[in-house]
């Protein structure tokens, strides 16, 4: 089968002109153009928020859930045991996911649902205009001045202590990184975080947002240099041997590592994945890259022994006990 | 003497092996034929607190929750003062001998026997730790004595009830026997006034069983793939008891389960999980009570506003709050009904029976499909885990009905498809499920106003005729609803409405009313919205009680406002201090009504 570019394309963008996340959509069609993704396979999910919005900005071929304010990670639960050959993107926002969706997504990172999980994170409530979210860095300011006194959360240090299984974090501007990581995670048998910083225009790109344009430019280290390798394809010159760490995907593409100057960390190790996350952010810097890659991962319909068959396609003698199985069940009450 | 005919309370202290020894009595008495009913008012406690079993048993079937009993056995000493309360005049009364109750904590209008049944299940079982459990059996043996049961079938349930712990079989048995040899010795000046004699095939066709057995067995034979849940009282044992049978019925060849089984982290989730799988071609249900519900309600506007299949089943508990979870009320009839902010209404079922609440199982799934909303089932302790009586259960013989949904060759026949539109008339729009292969599958669901295409809109025009849609989308349900059960009075003036666990009351209060030579006719609701037939019932009548329990007569203000031209005929009979509904209270309530005297 193949697509036309228009299917994975979506409607025009409704949001503020220089918004971050309209590149992080733009990333994202690209990664599923790539991928030769199957639009009629994904289903799209979001919260409330401005973010949320974005899956009718891409995939236009695929079903779309605008769900309600953190819930996303619930919903995607159950759409994904309903059926499990669903390839599930999901977007959401700071607010979406740190604060309402705390719970939920907390939840959802211990059962691995496997799900493509963007946070396009801004450290601000957009769409309501102006208000702190729960990542907004300690002493930042909103546009009106007033100052956070609360430490903000790391959703991906959150996240990798609860055991997910695919952690990282980028930035809208970077597609270098972003887009590769976004194949990656298209590919995952798990759940992938991805946590985006997408700077709000109308909102936090003043003096005093740690999470503004400027803010990231100066701030941003990079963990390693990221490439993506399709399935049977050569490795560059770029990346030598011993350099790279290799994460094999399943369907055979490769997510390239590469080291730069002298930081190491293997993804695999998850306990200096935190130190790394935690020094960065006493010392201010915002680390980006790949921080936590499981191969081990299990899916939760996997771990739940689910039938293969999606749950929607039973039919009544498939799901009903023959008639003597269920006389015999009543025989203990009479 | 009054044969088959009477009421026994049990008080003991839970988590002391009580439940077995009840079960094993009010089971025996079934299967002696008799027409019984039992009944748990446990504490929400787990161990230590004290726990009451009440059997009725009625030769006629009233077996609804009578207001005085005829035997009292306690074994608990911080009840055995109160539990002498609702014993009547001449009624015989058990205590454990260890209480020492002295002569003045003892009614004198009543038989007392003080029985040593610490010393008794020492008898009984060389464990300490045994004994404890086996003090309860031996009150069933005393009491198999005294009401001359039949010894054959007690031994039988016993064998049944341990057949898995075949070592407990003789422990148990050998304690039957102590009790039933110590009342033979003592018997002789004890009150002979009630007896039980065995009903051939009384009981043939018959199963005892609690309605949240019945609700999951229900649920996983009328084709429900998944279901989510947080644990609460009283429906915890719903959700149990569809795991169970999942597990049972829907194991692949290779093991793999045909049901997807989520216990999450809150009723957020669990409705949110419903939802996304309902969405997803999933037959989906959660079971929650009181507190659950209300969590549920922002979950439950969406699920009606984007019209997304799904099913809770709320098995009710005494609110407000927290209210008292381990009590019965009728309490979230007004929030079920309207469940969510804006204008917002459910389909609600009614469950009056366990029967009903087997076959509502597949009934909630498949009226949620066709009608593409979320059905409510309104199911309450008293129903939900109290032992009551039916026929066995039949497997449903009707398809899986599974509403307008679009395959591809279905969508290669349209020229466009409009996931809100209305070709039938009915209200209600073709879906597509996520995951089908054809270029016009796709739509975007959302929560926000749509239009047809579910695409965002603000158009007034366009928000005002989708809820008007909705609107008549249920009002044209009530063709797929239960219809009321009416049974008229041809000289009746008053007429009485009621549901769920009340029915269980009705034949008896119906029989106390005819022996005053009235006459009333009577009409169970069984679903929201209401059919024509209920306002024509209490147009037919010049005053119609509502028989609920609760406080604020939610089910006749909800009539009322159905049928705003005949709710001043309306009344209310109420019951709500959290005990099952009587027929005997409902019937003195009755009696002080001006249009009844």
């Amino acid at each position: 089968m193949s697509f036309a570019k228009s299917q994975y394309e979506g409607s025009k963008s409704t949001l503020c002109t220089g918004c971050g996340h309209d590149s992080v959509t733009q990333q994202i069609i690209n990664a599923c153009i790539q991928a030769k993704v199957n639009p009629y396979k994904v289903a799209k999910l979001s919260g409330i928020g401005c973010s949320s919005k974005t899956p009718a900005y891409f995939l236009s071929a695929s079903h779309g859930f605008n769900t309600i304010h953190g819930r996303m990670s619930a919903v995607a639960t159950g759409v994904h045991l309903a059926n499990r050959d669903l390839t599930l993107i999901g977007v959401s926002g700071d607010g979406d996911t740190a604060s309402i969706g705390l719970g939920s997504f907390s939840h959802l990172v211990r059962r691995n649902v496997p799900m493509v999980y963007i946070v396009e994170n801004n450290g601000v409530y957009g769409l309501t205009k102006g208000q702190f979210s729960a990542t907004s860095d300690l002493n930042s300011t909103t546009k009106s001045g007033d100052k956070n006194p609360f430490q903000g959360i790391d959703l991906c240090s959150l996240a990798i202590d609860l055991g997910a299984t695919f952690v990282a974090r980028s930035f809208s501007g970077d597609s270098k990184q972003l887009t590769p990581l976004i194949s990656a995670a298209l590919r995952h048998e798990g759940l992938a975080v991805l946590d985006v910083i997408s700077p709000c225009i109308t909102f936090a790109n003043h003096e005093g947002s740690t999470k503004s344009y400027n803010s990231v430019k100066e701030h941003n280290i990079h963990l390693q240099e990221i490439g993506f390798v399709q399935p049977q394809a050569p490795l560059t010159a770029d990346f030598e041997p011993g350099t790279t760490q290799e994460i094999h995907l399943h369907d055979g593409s490769t997510l390239l590592l590469k080291k730069i100057d002298g930081r190491t960390h293997d993804v695999k190790d998850r306990v200096n994945a935190l130190k790394l996350l935690h020094d960065s952010r006493n010392k201010g810097e915002i680390l980006t890259g790949l921080f936590v890659f499981d191969e081990e991962s299990i899916p939760l319909a996997k771990k739940l022994n689910l039938s293969q068959k999606p749950l929607r396609d039973f039919t009544a003698n498939e799901l009903r006990p023959p008639k003597s199985d269920f006389e015999r069940e009543l025989i203990a009450f009479t | 003497m009054k044969t088959n005919d009477f009421s026994i309370n049990i008080a003991t202290v839970n988590g002391s092996g009580s439940q077995s020894a009840n079960s094993i009595l009010v089971k025996t008495l079934f299967r002696m034929g008799l027409p019984v009913a039992g009944k748990n008012l446990f504490p929400s406690n787990i161990q230590g607190l004290p726990t009451w079993f009440s059997i009725r048993a009625n030769p006629f079937g009233f077996v609804s929750r009578s207001l005085e009993h005829d035997v009292v056995v306690t074994l608990n000493a911080s009840t055995a003062v109160t539990d002498q309360k609702d014993l009547r005049s001449g009624g015989i009364f058990f205590y454990a001998q260890e209480i020492n109750l002295s002569l003045d904590q003892i009614r004198k209008d009543i038989f007392s026997v003080a029985v040593p049944f610490k010393e008794l299940s020492q008898q009984a079982s060389e464990s300490i730790k045994v004994r404890k459990l086996l003090a309860n059996v031996v009150y069933v043996g005393i009491l198999a004595e005294y009401l001359k049961i039949d010894m054959n079938i007690l031994k039988a349930v016993v064998d049944d009830q341990f057949a898995h712990k075949g070592e407990l079989v003789a422990s148990n048995l050998k304690a039957l026997e102590v009790g039933q040899n110590w009342a033979r010795e003592n018997m002789m000046n004890w009150p002979r006034n009630i007896s039980t004699q065995v009903i051939a095939n009384g009981n043939q066709g018959q199963l005892l069983i609690d309605g949240n057995t019945a609700a999951g067995m229900g649920l996983v034979d009328g084709g429900c793939t998944f279901a989510s849940w947080y644990p609460i009282t009283p429906s915890s044992s719903l959700m149990e008891s569809t795991i169970r049978y999942a597990d049972l019925w829907r194991r692949d060849a290779n093991g793999s389960l045909k049901m997807g089984v989520v216990q999450a982290e809150d009723e957020l989730a669990a409705i949110s999980m419903v939802v996304g799988a309902g969405w997803a071609g999933a037959r989906a249900a959660t079971a929650t009570s009181g507190p659950g519900l209300s969590l549920m309600s922002e979950a439950a506007g969406l699920a009606y506003f984007a019209e997304i299949p799904s099913v809770i089943w709320d098995v009710q508990r005494a609110g407000p709050s927290t209210g008292l979870p381990t009590r019965t009320l009728q309490g979230d009839i007004q929030s079920a009904a309207h469940l969510s902010h804006g204008d917002t209404e459910h389909v609600l079922l009614f469950p009056g029976s366990v029967s009903e609440c087997f076959s509502f199982g597949q009934l909630s799934l498949d009226l949620a499909e066709m009608l593409q909303t979320l059905v409510i089932v309104l199911s309450d302790l008293d129903l939900g885990m109290n032992f009551h009586r039916a026929p066995l259960f039949e497997q449903n013989q009707t398809p899986l009905r599974r509403g307008k949904v679009l395959s591809t060759s279905d969508l290669d026949k349209l020229p466009l498809f409009a996931r809100y539109s209305d070709p039938d008339g009915d209200g209600i729009g073709p879906r597509t499920l996520p995951g089908t292969e054809h270029e016009k599958a796709a739509y975007f669901t959302r929560g926000t106003g749509h239009d047809d295409f579910s695409r965002y809109t603000e158009d007034p025009a366009i928000f005002k005729k989708n809820l008007d849609r909705l609107k008549k989308k249920l009002h044209t349900a009530r063709s797929f609803l239960p219809a009321p059960e009416i049974k008229t009075e041809p000289a009746a003036k008053i007429g009485i409405i009621y549901f769920g666990s009340t029915s269980s009351a009705i034949p008896e209060l119906e029989f106390l009313i005819k022996g005053q030579q009235r006459a009333v006719s009577t009409l169970r609701l069984r679903s929201f919205p209401f059919h024509d037939e209920v306002e024509q019932f209490i147009l037919a009548h010049t005053k119609v009680f509502v028989v609920e329990q609760n406080r604020d007569g939610q089910m006749r203000s909800l009539l009322g406002e159905a049928f705003p031209e005949c709710a001043n005929r309306l009344d209310s009979i109420l019951s709500y201090d959290g005990w099952p509904v009587s027929a005997e209270q409902i019937f003195k309530d009755f009696k002080t009504r001006e249009d009844f005297k």
